[in-house]
């Protein structure tokens, strides 16, 4: 029986609790038994035997969970074999979800996180600790969301030189640029927009000004080209100053503007000027990567960069990876 | 660096040999090979332009040791511009003294502005240029967009690089 603990309720927790209860039969059979004995967002948790689905109607209704232990003392303390850790990102410091993940790894429990925060700041650290433990600490979730990116690479392109990595790691910043391109309206309209579909947040700097493509591009530098790389390495240009004249005059030479992460000979997430037949060049929020390699030349993954199923998606594919005890039968 | 020769060969067998042994002991690399024998010469010999690429520093040292082989060099000239990168730039171009950005690229020597295209939709407002640098080779090329991006920074322009490569 593996016993889960899931750190983190909002969007991305709820949705991999979900999805855990919809595809019981399935993943039981693949990975053995699990049960859900934690949750636990920033107010409060509910720990031991309990119904999941009540868990959900519990926050759902409420918009939190009753008062309980705290998610440090479930990490701490609490019988469990897997932290799901899905606290908001903070890369500041990491926290909370550093400490989380810390105390988990330490105590031999794997871990599997959505949450960018403990990996820009301490990846090196991180699994550094894991190896000493001997557990795994996954992170699919935190690179372009239901993307695969870090399994495709270390799986699929397995034997192949990383030469070099670039994409779009923000949907709301392809969004943006892409509907400027198309429909030549200010940067400023079109982020309002954004902001009423919930495509961009309130405060939108975070994506626009570059900041979540550079963390994304730290996790993708440390884990697929070995680089130990934090996010002041990163050489960040947000959107806010493209005009839509300048689509215009890049478009008359065929090519477009998109928010390009690159990681490379250097490190860097600016607006750069790309052919329009260019695969990465995308509508819309979606997310994609360019990746260079000896072997296999050049290959490109393309796919929904958020969403709470679409996160989901990327967390269960690690459960999976975790603990398959069976050849999967795909078919 | 893209080097064009212009040599006068006498018509008969092992002239061109003698050209071509100089050119690969120096490393270079033959792009092309034209004889031009409706040119043919007063004294009979046959000009044969040939394209090659060779580092700069070798051209001098080549030029010596076709001579030494006894082959008339009649002209040589370096085709400097052969690199070509556009970039976008984007907010007080003008205002910010756009001909002391281009004569900045141009004076490095190795590099120049072959063409711009600006667009200024309001007076005051920001502008937008697509920029088209010429250089001698692509690190003379990165070398000018490194000083175009730096001039930029001081000038307080965005500039909006192209992806290196087309997608193979």
């Amino acid at each position: 029986m593996i016993k889960i603990a899931i750190i983190g309720f909002g969007t991305v927790g709820q949705g991999v609790a979900e999805v855990l209860i919809e595809k019981k039969e399935y993943l039981t059979k693949v990975v053995g038994d699990y049960k859900v004995v934690a949750v636990a967002d920033s107010k409060g948790s509910i720990t031991g035997d309990f119904d999941l689905n009540h868990a959900l109607k519990v926050k759902r209704d409420k918009k939190r969970l009753p008062d309980g232990l705290t998610a440090l003392e479930i990490v701490k303390n609490l019988d469990f074999d897997l932290l799901i850790e899905t606290t908001t990102t903070n890369i500041e410091d990491g926290e909370p979800g550093l400490t989380h993940i810390k105390e988990a790894l330490k105590r031999g429990k794997d871990v599997i996180t959505s949450n960018k925060g403990p990996l820009v700041v301490s990846y090196k650290e991180l699994m550094k600790i894991s190896k000493k433990n001997n557990c795994n600490l996954l992170f699919e979730a935190t690179v372009g969301g239901a993307m695969p990116v870090i399994k495709f690479v270390r799986r699929c392109l397995a034997g192949n030189k990383i030469l070099s990595i670039k994409g779009i790691l923000n949907g709301t910043c392809n969004y943006i640029l892409s509907r400027m391109e198309k429909e030549k309206m200010p940067f400023k309209q079109i982020l309002a927009e954004a902001q009423e579909l919930k495509i961009a947040e309130a405060d939108p700097s975070y994506d626009v000004d570059g900041i979540d493509a550079a963390s994304k591009l730290v996790i993708v530098a440390n884990a697929l080209l070995g680089i130990d790389a934090k996010l002041k390495d990163v050489k960040i240009t947000g959107i806010r100053e493209i005009t839509p004249e300048a689509f215009d005059v890049a478009m008359e030479k065929g090519y477009t503007i998109r928010l390009i992460a690159e990681a490379g000979n250097e490190l860097k997430v600016s607006p750069r000027l790309i052919p329009l037949n260019h695969p990465l060049v995308l509508q819309g929020t979606l997310n994609a990567l360019q990746i260079k390699t000896d072997l296999a030349g050049d290959v490109v993954v393309v796919g929904k960069g958020a969403g709470k199923r679409e996160t989901a998606s990327a967390i269960i594919s690690d459960f999976i990876d975790l603990y398959a005890n069976q050849t999967i039968n795909f078919i | 660096m893209m080097l064009t020769l212009i040599v006068e060969l006498k018509d008969k067998p092992g002239q061109l040999i003698k050209t071509l042994e100089p050119i690969s002991k120096l490393g270079g690399n033959v792009i092309g090979i034209v004889h031009k024998r409706e040119k043919i010469t007063p004294l009979k010999k046959i000009p044969v332009e040939i394209s090659l690429e060779i580092e700069e520093s070798k051209i001098q040292r080549l030029i010596d040791a076709l001579k030494e082989n006894g082959i008339t060099v009649r002209e040589y000239n370096q085709v400097r511009l052969v690199t070509t990168s556009s970039l976008l730039l984007i907010g007080h171009i003008v205002h910010t003294d756009i001909s002391d950005t281009i004569n900045r690229i141009d004076s490095t020597g190795f590099a120049e502005v072959v063409d711009l295209h600006i667009n200024m939709p309001q007076l005051n407002g920001p502008s937008t240029a697509l920029i088209t640098i010429s250089a001698t080779g692509k690190e003379k090329l990165k070398e000018a967009i490194e000083l175009l991006i730096n001039i930029c920074k001081e000038k307080g322009i965005l500039v909006v690089e192209p992806i290196n490569e087309e997608f193979l």
